[in-house]
């Protein structure tokens, strides 16, 4: 057992908040509108108990727990409240999930993003099973009149042994409501887990898979208007005037209206970021008249910055790796005396064009704005944030601002920046009415706010023995300086040199899944494949000499690097295990990566099959050390999609541009992976170490794009420098 | 606008729309229908997939105009209790990540099984080929067809 002290997220921890009763809640009503069967409404308990803002008992001993962070697909809406369960000490099976509203008295950072819902909630969530099994137990003791220490819990049922006293949690749920919240509460050792580390479904699949309204593009309202907005068709552009009248009376419309999302006025957020300023809105009874309407409004636009082509990024992205940084971002050593010594040097550049996140649902919000309230609903991963924006866009006080994510489909980090939620804000305090922003999918992939362009310089000096004794990475991003300096091989390698440039662009860009890590690690591991080969040394023997290295003798300061060398090696060495490598690749070509982000480790070995002509990903070993694993399966799960969405992104996909504008505006030019395009097998391998748990929605995604470059090399004998590798002659995918 | 009578889950609806209206619209907007996705609105993603008389279609491109007589299923007509093979196949897997994509995924499958019971791995993924997931749940998805397609 572990005492911790209830301090942090105290808050939390009064209880009668309210926020369980499910009253104060806007948004409430309509996502438990959906039908529940005649048995789940007959278990349901005539009188629930709020023991703290995360859950309430119900009589029967029913729990309902709720999940705080946005729900894109990452599944914390089942892993959050399995922590919470285990504490509490219940049964799965009696656990009912709902998604809490933003609510910033109650929950701690209630953000999807950087992978950090399950490493930064880890311990709150414990601490609110924790607390609120106390409390039951508490309530037991002064019922039983034994002492409290002597009550033992077990899913769900408290237990006196000495007196053969026992009863169900619901039984305990009112008297417990009156224990006071403690000072510390024990939590549990982790061998005992008996809900972490089973494999839990997704806790809305049933709804997921019978078409059940759980997303923002489902909501519908009694009143509700349908808008659309128009943004510049370049960046670069901005309004200037348009053909309003002729719109207006078309069928179904109610108003068409330009409009600024963020006057001068308003106190912006990071979340902000992307947002256009000015935009025009189309608003009528339903999006297929407000579609047409778009089709038919004529809008003048104005340059009023550079309409930047991808030739223009290409060639000042490429000009700036010729270009030495005035301060280096680190350097040990001395990499040019080092070159000048050195047997072998290797030099590689790689790149890549900016990706659009393409969620499969496009950007949307619901918002009612009166001048009492405003109510907002809709997938945002950033609700926080939001408010603060809304407090200044609305001139309205943040308490009678009610926001409630829906289930997303999906994020990709493009949720993070809520300007359509700020739009849909500004758009029905407006039009003074209920209304859901709907972008299409043209409006979506046109938007802006992409994953940046990136590209990278290697240069490696090996010395006669086949030893690297010199590393230097030169590295540039659209508005993103991509080059993580203290992560491997800083510290592995005497002499070390890492530069980062940015090249401000008017294109805007934000985090895509692993940020900078999305490519760089493809990057940084094919090149350390090209070196490892230039050495006459095995892929991995090569790598795990430079880990040695840093675990044994460390060059520069070990404090300073980001990573820790055993738990790399570590994942490494597994999956050399896991898949069987002996350096041949058993007759196929087999490929290795390796990356540590996100406080997670990840390696990789990918085999290619000789497919008709074209070579396939076969099967891909995959060993991670996250820590604690909450959900094995659908841990799995996101490391499966994180695979297949960096072998799809990295082999088929881009977003190129012409005078600002967007070139690919939907899926029938952007290309994404599809079903035959998948691995045909990804096994998952975990780390058992009991360390606390870290992030996993995107470590596994950066690592593959090196593995695949580096299994196609063993199939093509060539290297491919430029994503997306469908696009580097010849053809190889597809 | 023009009225229409429509056979939607076995049930006559009738709605007032423009004829050009795509029954995706017509599904969401009309009939609170919104089981039925909004991906791409050009027959690219799949997300919108109903089946027509049977077979799998993009209502995303097929006008309210078009459709007459012939029966409409979508995802929350496609069982009664959510328990039709596939859907039961794609729990049984716990397929979904985000999810949004799910139901067009589920209504391909179970037309392409009604119409080959027991397809090859190969034929799995050619039928499914057409069903974008930004998730990347393909593998996911051919377990769960071809355990249905077992069932």
């Amino acid at each position: 057992m572990t005492l911790v002290k209830t301090k942090i997220g105290r808050r939390a921890f009064i209880r009668n908040t309210g926020l369980a009763g499910g009253g104060l809640v806007l948004g409430f009503n309509w996502l438990a509108s959906c039908k529940m069967t005649p048995e789940q409404v007959s278990s349901l308990p005539k009188e629930w108990f709020n023991l703290n803002g995360f859950l309430k008992v119900g009589d029967n001993g029913l729990v309902t727990i709720m999940s705080p962070n946005p729900e894109i697909g990452q599944n914390v809406k089942t892993a959050m409240p399995m922590i919470i369960a285990e504490e509490l000490d219940v049964a799965w099976k009696d656990v009912i999930v709902e998604q809490a509203p933003l609510n910033t008295d109650i929950f701690t950072r209630q953000l999807a993003g950087g992978s950090q819902s399950i490493r930064q909630g880890w311990e709150s969530l414990r601490m609110a099973g924790a607390t609120a099994r106390h409390m039951l137990k508490e309530a037991a003791a002064k019922a039983w009149e034994v002492p409290a220490g002597e009550i033992t819990t077990k899913e769900g049922q408290l237990m006196h042994e000495a007196s053969g006293k026992s009863a169900g949690y619901g039984e305990m749920a009112s008297a417990a409501t009156a224990i006071e919240v403690p000072e510390e509460v024990e939590l549990k050792d982790i061998n005992t887990f008996s809900i972490i580390g089973t494999d839990k479904k997704n806790v809305d699949g049933p709804k997921i898979v019978t078409g059940q309204p759980l997303y923002g593009l489902d909501i519908q309202r009694e009143g509700m208007l349908t808008a659309m907005i128009v943004h510049p068709p370049a960046f670069g552009m901005k309004y200037k005037s348009m053909n309003a009248e002729s719109v207006k009376s078309m069928p179904g419309i109610k108003d068409v209206f330009h409009f600024e999302v963020y006057p001068e006025t308003v106190e912006k957020q990071w979340s902000d970021g992307g947002g256009i300023p000015e935009l025009v809105a189309i608003v009528g009874n339903s999006t297929w008249e407000c579609m047409q309407a778009k089709k038919a409004l004529q809008i003048e636009w104005e340059e009023v910055l550079k309409l930047e082509s991808t030739a223009y990024h290409d060639e000042a992205l490429a000009a700036l790796m010729d270009k030495p940084t005035e301060q280096p971002a680190r350097k040990d050593g001395d990499v040019e005396a080092a070159f000048k010594k050195a047997a072998k040097i290797v030099e590689s550049t790689y790149s890549a064009p900016y990706l659009a996140h393409n969620t499969m649902e496009p950007m949307n919000f619901f918002a009612h704005v009166t001048s009492e309230k405003a109510e907002l609903l809709g997938p945002i991963q950033t609700p926080e944030f939001l408010e603060r924006t809304l407090v200044s866009r609305l001139g309205m006080p943040a308490e009678k601002i009610d926001i409630m994510m829906t289930r997303m489909g999906g994020g990709f980090g493009r949720r993070l920046y809520g300007a359509f939620a700020v739009e849909a804000a500004a758009i029905s305090q407006k039009m003074n009415a209920p209304i859901k922003l709907v972008y299409s999918r043209e409006d979506d992939m046109t938007q802006g706010t992409y994953r940046p362009s990136y590209r990278v310089k290697y240069k490696a000096g090996l010395d006669e023995n086949g030893n690297l004794i010199a590393w230097h990475v030169r590295g540039a991003g659209t508005n993103d300086d991509l080059v993580f300096e203290h992560r491997f091989p800083a510290g592995a390698v005497d002499n070390y040199l890492a530069e980062k440039h940015e090249l401000a662009t008017n294109v805007t860009t934000g985090a895509w899944r692993a940020p900078s890590s999305n490519f760089i690690a493809g990057a940084e591991q094919a090149f350390m494949d090209e070196v490892a080969e230039a050495s006459g040394k095995d892929p991995i023997e090569f790598r795990l000499e430079l880990f040695d290295r840093a675990i044994n003798n460390p060059v520069g300061d070990p404090k300073q690097n980001d990573y820790d060398p055993e738990r790399y090696a570590g994942v490494l060495k597994l999956v050399k295990e896991k898949s069987n490598w002996n350096g041949t690749g058993n007759g196929k070509a087999r490929g290795v990566s390796a990356y540590f982000c996100h406080d997670s480790y990840v390696a990789q070995v990918l085999d290619l099959e000789e497919g008709s002509g074209t070579p396939r990903v076969g099967k891909v070993w995959c060993a991670v050390d996250c820590g604690i694993v909450i959900n094995p399966l659908s841990a799995k799960n996101q490391v499966e999609g994180g695979i297949v969405d960096g072998i799809g992104h990295a082999t088929f996909s881009a977003m190129t541009f012409t005078d600002g504008k967007p070139n690919q505006s939907n899926f029938d030019t952007y290309r994404l992976i599809r079903n035959t395009e998948a691995p045909k097998e990804v096994e998952t391998f975990f780390v058992d170490n009991g360390i606390d748990p870290t992030g996993l929605g995107e470590p596994s995604l950066p690592p593959i794009v090196g593995a695949l470059a580096n299994a196609l090399y063993k199939a093509t004998g060539r290297r491919h420098y430029s994503q997306p590798f469908i696009n580097d002659r010849p053809p190889l995918v597809g | 606008m023009a009225l229409f009578t429509l056979n939607i889950n076995g049930k006559k609806q009738e709605v007032d729309v423009d004829p050009t209206t795509p029954m995706l619209w017509v599904l969401r907007d009309h009939l609170n229908l919104v089981g039925t996705k909004y991906g791409c609105g050009i027959a690219q993603c799949g997300a919108c997939t109903i089946h027509l008389e049977g077979t799998a279609t993009r209502a995303c491109m097929l006008p309210v105009s078009a459709v007459g007589n012939q029966a409409i299923t979508t995802i929350e007509g496609l069982s009664e209790n959510g328990d039709h093979p596939v859907q039961k196949a794609w729990l049984e897997v716990d397929v979904p990540q985000c999810g949004y994509c799910q139901a067009g995924q589920i209504m391909t499958a179970a037309a392409f099984l009604e119409k080959n019971p027991n397809p090859t791995e190969e034929e799995i993924e050619m039928a499914m080929n057409g069903n974008i997931c930004r998730c990347g749940t393909y593998l996911r998805i051919r377990k769960a067809v071809k355990m249905a397609a077992n069932s």
